[in-house]
């Protein structure tokens, strides 16, 4: 009886021992936020080994891209405890820096040493500095991207399909150097029969609902020379968004859809994109290089026949891309704040950074990319490379939800739905910008 | 037996409690058995109801909760009301409720016209009728949008089939012109078997006496509809239309899951345009005041509507 006393007090307390061990490590799991994608899967991946080395566990929320933007501000405007980290849009930094949404990491990095000269600086613009250009951090940037472009290779270098197109357009078919060859490419496959199957021209962003087609439609629009606003006067937006240029640019991705998307293309983003490649329709696609490494790896369309090239240039030579990506932040109303810097601090290791872009993660680590083994590390490293040097990105200000509203409805009112012209498009643009910025007091 | 157990009851209760309860009147028991349902009507009604009146005169917004709060009296009002994108999407709005109600309402009430024939396996056919209103729309609207899909869904081949035209010609969601009818069809296909019960009830409510009385005065069947069945069973009509037309004007889920308001704004019906201020463009005290104005012209016009409803009841 005794012993079967002994027993039952020993079990329990067994119990109740690791029960109070088990909560105590939950007390100091962290939960990091971000978007459900494949460099998230890689990022699960590789915090594996900061929980080896800390004890620290982590957890993780993933959100589908088309909630991401609804889903976390909504958390972190209801100032939420439910993310300690989170990897939060490049467009949030200027909302979330005001709004007190983000810990500012500046002494953070200064006693840890963190240097953001050793990131890419195009990165630090985008996804750590509020206000821009100045070195106010809110977050190490952690996932480079930008957008690019995927063709087919394979159908490229068929000798009968390379006669006929230098035959047609008078230069060798190969990866385009500027819009216009892009399209004639495009024009090319449309509705071509490869391999017993209709192929269509390209695939490009044409969705409404969140920022799809401002992203693709700005990645052409830079490069035949759009602007924000006058580079002298802030703010100052007329005669630069509504350029004759930006026009052009404008006319063109229109141009572009008309002729060569495939049918019912009409609300296409990353997802769709990616579809639309791997099942064969297309001879290009548009689409944010954190794709690629999926793309390099799918056995249909994958390997051999896949290859990569830089947004084009625009008409007076001018070449920019859409960027893309997102800095790591720590949530200002984490209880957990010290074990999130901790993560960050870790995360910003050089050993880290190289492993997550085996992983396939993209690094901004100047000492990963600039490596000289890099360009050769994975087939569309060199093409990583060359965009993140020309990329440009939209307003990150804290009224970015609706001005992007309003460029998304703009654009697809005028690409998609046809109505209007493109210089209407982009003078409602000026106006609904405007109005955004004097709603904000800004002008 | 039951006064007995009411015995025991009242003998069980605690005399502390027993003497409490005494002193309260029937109409103190009867508010504190309803007051549970009054304080979570106004706790989830009521007061956000009031409180988005309060934020429709200023310039709040959710996410940004540091920011001073502006009292701008109606300038969001007055904003909304000469905004053209607006009227757009009441135009829109109008033209999916118009079509949907009218269509709904001629399909629903031959369907039940027919269904009240009692023919052979009538039961049978009445439950297959029903089954689109028992999906969710979410299920509804991912389904019509495969359906849809130019290079692989079953509609556009069935519409090539018929019409020699090329399948991948047939964009119901990507084209101007055809995706409004997209959504109406299927709203149509989802909700018409709704409309279809409610004319029902109204059908088999009909005495049958009246009927017989018809035929002895040797009235024809064409005439005994006209002044028999469609007099009687058209409160039931204008019920559905009250519901369907309430529905409808606040229609967001399968516009959003089949066209997300789109191609451009051709299909931003009012509940989208307040959804993209509200959660997107974070525009609290503007989205509040369009919610205020859909709510008014929704309870005005369903007045308007009740009130004309009583009359045909009471002819």
């Amino acid at each position: 009886m005794k012993s079967s006393f002994k027993l039952a007090l020993g079990l329990t307390s067994a119990i109740a021992a690791s029960t109070a061990v088990s909560n105590a490590a939950h007390a100091e799991d962290l939960t990091l936020c971000w978007a459900a994608w494949d460099p998230a899967n890689a990022l699960v991946e590789l915090s594996k080994d900061f929980t080896k080395e800390t004890g620290i566990g982590m957890k993780f929320e993933f959100v589908p891209w088309t909630n991401y933007a609804d889903r976390f501000l909504n958390e972190l405007n209801s100032h939420g405890k439910l993310c300690d980290l989170i990897i939060g849009d490049s467009q949030w930094i200027g909302g979330a820096a005001e709004n007190g949404h983000y810990v500012k990491l500046n002494d953070f990095f200064d006693k840890e040493k963190i240097s953001m000269d050793d990131f890419v600086p195009a990165t630090v613009v985008g996804y750590s500095e509020w206000p821009k250009n100045t070195p106010n951090y809110w977050a190490l940037p952690a996932m480079g991207d930008v957008v690019g472009w995927t063709y087919r290779k394979d159908w490229f270098s068929k000798p009968e399909l390379q006669k006929e197109f230098k035959e047609k357009y008078g230069w060798d078919l190969g990866p385009p150097a500027t819009f216009d060859q892009l399209k004639q490419i495009a024009e090319f496959f449309q509705k071509r029969q490869i391999d017993g199957k209709t192929v269509y021209g390209a695939s490009i962003y044409t969705e409404r609902g969140s920022e799809g087609i401002t992203m693709g439609a700005m990645d052409v629009l830079y490069s035949y020379g759009f602007q924000y606003e006058n580079p002298k006067k802030p703010y100052e937006m007329e005669g630069f968004v509504n350029s004759e240029k930006s026009v052009k640019g404008l006319e063109f991705y229109k141009a572009l859809y008309d002729c060569c998307t495939p049918p019912g293309a009409s609300n296409s983003y990353m997802g769709e994109g990616v579809d639309a490649f791997k099942s064969g329709q297309v001879a290009m696609h548009m689409n944010f290089a954190f794709t690629w490494p999926g793309l390099q790896k799918d056995e249909n369309v994958g390997g051999d026949k896949i290859g990569y090239f830089v947004n084009p240039k625009g008409p007076d030579g001018d070449q920019f891309a859409q960027l893309g990506g997102q800095g790591i932040s720590v949530v200002s109303y984490s209880d957990k704040q010290e074990a999130a810097l901790k993560y960050i601090k870790w995360f910003a290791n050089k050993d880290v950074q190289a492993k997550w872009w085996s992983l396939g993660g993209y690094s901004c680590l100047n000492a990963v990319v600039k490596d000289p083994k890099f360009p050769a590390s994975q087939p569309y490293a060199q093409t990583f490379l060359d965009s993140m040097a020309i990329v440009k990105d939209f307003w990150a200000e804290p009224s970015y939800a609706p001005l992007l509203q309003a460029s998304q409805k703009r654009f697809h009112d005028y690409v998609v739905a046809g109505q209007g012209s493109a210089k209407d498009a982009l003078d409602g643009l000026v106006k609904d910008w405007t109005q955004v910025f004097q709603d904000d007091g800004k002008m | 037996m039951l006064n007995r157990t009411a015995e025991n009851v009242a003998r069980a209760t605690p005399e502390p409690l027993a003497r409490k309860v005494r002193g309260i009147s029937d109409k103190g028991l009867a508010w504190l058995f309803i007051s549970p349902t009054i304080l979570l009507l106004l706790a989830i009604n009521i007061f956000p109801l009031f409180w988005a009146i309060y934020l429709s005169f200023t310039n709040f917004r959710a996410n940004r909760p540091n920011e001073v709060v502006k009292n701008l009296g109606f300038a969001n009002y007055q904003r909304i009301l000469g905004d053209q994108d607006i009227w757009i999407a009441m135009q829109t709005t109008a033209h999916f409720v118009f079509w949907t109600i009218l269509l709904q309402t001629l399909i629903g009430f031959t369907l039940a016209w027919l269904i009240d024939r009692k023919f052979r396996g009538h039961a049978f056919w009445t439950t297959l009728i029903l089954v689109p209103m028992m999906l969710s729309p979410a299920v509804v609207g991912n389904f019509w949008r495969f359906l849809y899909e130019p290079q692989i869904g079953l509609f556009s081949y069935v519409i090539s089939f018929v019409s020699g035209i090329p399948p991948t010609s047939i964009q119901m969601l990507s084209n101007v012109s055809l995706a409004p009818w997209s959504i109406i069809i299927v709203d149509t296909w989802m909700w018409t078997p709704y409309v279809m019960l409610i004319c029902l009830a109204g059908l088999r409510s009909i005495p049958e006496y009246i009927y017989e009385a018809a035929e002895v005065d040797r009235a024809s069947n064409w005439r005994q509809f006209w002044s028999i069945t469609l007099p009687m069973a058209l409160p039931f009509i204008m019920l559905a239309v009250l519901f369907r037309g309430i529905e409808n004007f606040k229609m967001f889920d399968m516009v959003n899951l089949l066209t997300g308001g789109g191609p451009g704004s051709t299909t931003e019906v009012a509940s989208i345009t307040l959804k993209r201020q509200a959660f997107e463009s974070w525009r609290t005290g503007y989205s509040s005041a369009f919610a205020i104005i859909l709510f008014v012209a929704v309870f005005g016009l369903a007045n308007i509507y009740v009130k004309a409803l009583n009359k045909v009841k009471q002819r």
